[in-house]
């Protein structure tokens, strides 16, 4: 017998759609581990036929960037536009970039 | 004069009418789940069962051949008409008996359905084709729960443990046999049921063991359900809930 806690851990779900490349973040549910936190993925976020592939990650687990970090991380990227590649013509060839 | 396949007919309704008063007991739940998460999961099994029922009735009402639709013999019938098991109409309790019954319910259902599949009635066979798929999740569902409740703390197993000893008595039925059984097994439309029972007693006794939960061995079954005679009382109440917008608007429409 295991103890009792008030609450189930925290998962963020990713799921990858019929026409995505990737898996998304969908948004979290409670789920006492990780096979439970995939049955109540299919059961709140796949309902409408949205999904092909599912992943969850307890959030626990997550490290997040500090938003008191925000200038010195992000701000520098801002005056870089030569960064984007709109500068060059993509040949039709190359595909999805 | 045409005959009417009353023997096909009474099949169905007892195959339309588990997943019919299962579902709205099931559709009890939501608002009120322990968790968000399954408050969504019980309605969707909800959702599937009442879908379930819509393909089994359709067929039925076509079979009679009276002009009745699937919503009629749903909204339309009195107690008596009803041809599902006792256990899937006694009340909710609590979710340890809900999920309880689930199991007991889905553990037969799978089984059934598998064989359905191979029904001589192209019609029975389509729909045991399409029910399996949503059976398959729901007995993985609530095996699941059925084991991490039973193996989880004192008082969640000995609520499971209640809930089994509630619901025992009521798994017999689904194992009866009468004249209807055996036309169904003479035109390979379905196999008797009680040839399932091996399958269901190991599904069962599996989970059951590794959730720690033990079956009672008082062999007793309550029967009357699915032929229709003996209904508890908690089905008229049921159907006062589930039928009183057709009975009081009738023919209402949205």
């Amino acid at each position: 017998m295991t103890t009792t806690t008030d609450e189930w851990p925290l998962w963020e779900v990713f799921i990858r759609g019929q026409h995505g490349m990737s898996h998304r973040h969908v948004g979290s549910l409670h789920a006492a581990d990780a096979e439970h936190a995939i049955k109540n993925a299919r059961d709140v976020y796949t309902r409408r036929n949205e999904g092909t592939s599912i992943w969850v990650v307890e959030a626990s687990a997550i490290t997040a960037s500090s938003p008191s970090e925000k200038g010195p991380l992000f701000e520098p990227a801002q005056d870089k536009v030569y960064r984007h590649p709109t500068f060059y013509d993509l040949p039709d060839d190359a595909g999805n970039m | 004069m045409s005959q009417v396949d009353s023997h096909l007919i009474e099949f169905l309704l007892r195959q339309g009418d588990n997943p019919l008063i299962l579902g709205h007991r099931t559709s009890e739940w939501c608002g009120h789940a322990p968790a968000l998460e399954e408050d969504i999961a019980l309605a969707n099994t909800a959702l599937d069962l009442i879908g379930q029922t819509q393909l089994w009735l359709s067929y039925a009402a076509e079979v009679e051949g009276g002009g009745r639709s699937n919503n009629d013999l749903a909204f339309l019938r009195d107690v008596y008409d009803f041809r599902n098991v006792l256990m899937v109409e006694v009340p909710n309790e609590d979710f340890a008996r809900t999920m309880v019954r689930q199991f007991l319910f889905d553990a037969f259902q799978v089984p059934w359905l598998t064989t359905l599949q191979a029904s001589s009635d192209q019609r029975v066979s389509d729909i045991a084709i399409k029910s399996l798929k949503e059976a398959l999740y729901h007995l993985e569902r609530s095996s699941d729960t059925v084991i991490a409740l039973g193996d989880g703390t004192e008082l969640s197993n000995d609520r499971m443990q209640t809930a089994l000893n509630y619901l025992w008595p009521y798994s017999g039925e689904f194992f009866g046999e009468d004249d209807t059984d055996k036309a169904m097994e003479k035109r390979d439309i379905a196999p008797l049921p009680v040839s399932i029972r091996e399958t269901w007693n190991s599904t069962v006794s599996s989970t059951l063991d590794t959730a720690n939960l033990i079956a009672p061995s008082d062999p007793f079954a309550h029967s009357g359900g699915r032929t229709g005679v003996r209904h508890t009382e908690h089905l008229g109440h049921l159907l006062a809930t589930m039928q009183t917008l057709q009975r009081s608007h009738p023919g209402a429409q949205w």
